[in-house]
């Protein structure tokens, strides 16, 4: 069972190394990274709002302050197009995680339900500051980002890589911390934060260093989109249609687990890059998108992994196999504890 | 001077259009746990409503309001039927995201029929103004507040003074306990959702008159109404007319004071600020409501 797992694993790690020279066409690696950035993005999302039960609506904070970071450090360092821009992605990660701080510690004093509302707030405020510095943001002309030397053919390649590194370095973070201690802290703070609070937790610290590490690859993100669209308009740096997709595909996959919110956003970051790019017709776009994600919510309120996972365990039991391999009992047994975990927070 | 006099007095007037949409939103927090995306989208269904039948069936936008909210009523009550009575678990973050999709799919279908141009609603009397005090004071804006009046009003009358008032509130506070004393409390809550859309219909019309929009205005509108109902406390009716009127007067004299693209930075950042000394709001309970 765990060879089989580990040789998975390596075979999809095979696959996403090898995706660019199976598919050359640049229509299909420009849907590729995007959607490697969304699931990155998602993941991280996932962090801090899957693991402590916050809801973030004002992720595309930290999006848009990494793409204007990186964008005002280029320019102030005079660097150009290439791979030095790559290179600035940590600082501008930090420069996120800076912003993250104060804003959390702000927000995390009220309720959950609050919470949300805040972070809505929260983003508009940077919308509306971007438009109205434009003594730093060029307001509502935008600023363009050094655009780098390569052809045409080559130009997605690099691009494709670095996300792919940001993401797995993300869903490698995202691991760790569900499998520590202070990740447990975190769980518990979702479960039920006063009782974790009396047990130890420290809850307002463990809150906000969470919150931090999802701003920081969110802004990594946010400058790596912009950098491979090579534009920025506070519009589109702090869009509202940021905040919303990432957590759509967090709860489509399953929120709060470690593979879901990567499963949702797989599957819909490329059916929406597709659908915007294909669809003529008006408003069309968003009837599916929309009917879509009401069919999934209402149908697998929990998410597809652990819908799938509690199907998994239910059809097993039905068959009254006992598996002879001691790890796939273990993985029943935690999946049934993930289950109760879940409900106990209903 | 005059001009900060005008700014308050406006602001007072579309201030009472908000309250409207917002009571909607706050009403529906407080009996379903629902945080309601969509009431933003379902205003400006409202104002196309009112919009489609001035252009094609030349009937008034005030008369238009007799078809426009008994229909959102409706429609209301359908969403409710079709989507909010399915969320079993974990109901406010659900709803938001199940409200969200609606109005994904009705902001779509608005692209669709209307086009994403903007338009406005035309009367007589939307350009026709009223001197008072050495300034004009457009017809409509006059209009909005008296209809928000008359219907906040009646809000008031239903839910403290009616029979079916008693059971949303008993609703209100505490739901197990009021199936028990034998209040249909399903039926309250599809009700009070369509009040609260109904709610929509009216600011819909006020607010169609009074701004262009399309159907990307909505996300605009829906966070204000989300600060709004966030100052006031979540689930207060008093608190989201306060907040109304707080947010639109304030806004309105930073606008003439400073400047209009700092009029909604400033307000977001006094409701920070606010949730720093008074995380509930003006009027919210501190506890959450225990179920």
């Amino acid at each position: 069972m765990k060879i089989i797992r580990t040789f998975g694993l390596l075979a999809v790690l095979a696959l996403l190394l090898a995706f660019p020279l199976l598919f050359g066409d640049p229509a299909v690696t420009t849907i590729a990274i995007f959607t490697l950035l969304f699931a990155g993005a998602t993941v991280a999302w996932n962090i801090f709002s899957g693991y402590t039960g916050y809801i973030s609506l004002g992720s595309a904070v930290f999006y848009g302050v990494g793409g204007y970071a990186l964008a005002l450090l280029c320019k102030a360092w005079n660097i150009q197009g290439g791979y030095m821009p790559f290179l600035l992605l940590p600082l501008v990660g930090l420069i996120a995680s800076a912003f993250a701080i104060p804003l959390g510690w702000i927000a995390l004093r009220s309720s959950r339900h609050v919470f949300v509302v805040i972070t809505i707030a929260m983003f508009y405020i940077f919308q509306l500051l971007a438009f109205n510095l434009p003594g730093i943001t060029n307001g509502s002309d935008g600023m363009f980002l050094p655009s780098p030397p390569w052809d045409a053919a080559f130009f997605n390649t690099p691009f494709y890589y670095v996300s792919l590194i940001v993401l797995l370095l993300c869903f490698f973070v995202s691991w760790w911390v569900r499998n520590s201690k202070y990740g447990l802290g975190l769980l518990a703070i979702r479960d039920d934060e006063e009782r974790a609070l009396s047990l130890g937790v420290k809850t307002g610290a463990y809150k906000l260093v969470a919150f931090a590490i999802s701003a920081f690859f969110i802004g990594m993100i946010g400058a790596l989109v912009n950098y491979f669209i090579g534009s920025l308009y506070p519009a589109f740096a702090f869009s509202p249609a940021f905040d919303i997709t990432v957590a759509l595909m967090a709860f489509l996959g399953g929120v709060g687990t470690l593979v879901g919110p990567l499963v949702g956003a797989l599957l819909l970051a490329p059916l929406q890059q597709y659908l915007t790019v294909q669809l003529q017709i008006v408003g069309l776009d968003l009837i599916l998108f929309g009917s879509l994600l009401l069919a999934v919510i209402l149908l697998l309120p929990e998410g597809i992994v652990p819908s799938l996972r509690k199907t998994w365990t239910r059809w097993k039991a039905s068959r009254g196999v006992r598996s002879p391999v001691a790890g796939s009992r273990e993985k029943e047994e935690k999946a049934l504890l993930a289950k109760g975990g879940r409900e106990g927070n209903g | 001077m005059t001009l900060i006099i005008e700014a308050v007095v406006l602001g007072i007037l579309t201030g009472s259009v908000y309250a409207l949409m917002a009571s909607g939103l706050t009403l529906v927090f407080g009996v379903l746990d629902i945080i309601n995306i969509a009431q933003g989208i379902l205003v400006i269904v409202g104002a196309y409503l009112s919009y489609t039948l001035e252009k094609y069936f030349h009937i008034d936008i005030i008369l238009g309001l007799l078809v426009t909210i008994p229909a959102l009523f409706l429609l209301g009550i359908g969403i409710e039927w079709a989507f909010m009575r399915r969320i079993k678990r974990d109901r406010v973050m659900i709803s938001i995201l199940v409200t969200f999709a609606v109005a994904l799919v009705i902001e779509g279908l608005l692209n669709f029929i209307f086009t994403p141009n903007y338009v406005q609603l035309t009367a007589p009397y939307i350009d026709a103004a009223l001197p008072v005090f050495g300034f004009y004071l457009p017809y409509i804006y006059l209009f909005g507040f008296l209809l928000s009046v008359v219907v906040l009003t009646l809000l008031y009358f239903l839910v403290y003074r009616t029979k079916f008032g008693f059971g949303l509130r008993a609703s209100m506070q505490d739901r197990t306990a009021a199936a028990l004393i034998g209040i249909d409390v399903e039926r309250v809550q599809t009700v009070t959702f369509g009040i609260g859309v109904a709610l929509a219909a009216a600011g819909g019309m006020v607010f169609g008159a009074t701004n262009p929009f399309n159907a990307a205005t909505s996300y605009d509108l829906i966070s204000r109404l989300l600060v709004i109902i966030v100052l006031g406390g979540m689930g207060s009716l008093r608190g989201a007319l306060f907040a109304s009127l707080a947010m639109l007067v304030i806004s309105d004299i930073i606008d003439v004071v400073w400047s209009p693209v700092w009029a909604n930075v400033v307000f977001f950042a006094l409701l920070i600020v606010l949730l720093l000394f008074r995380p509930q709001g003006f009027f919210g309970r501190l506890e959450g409501r225990k179920q």
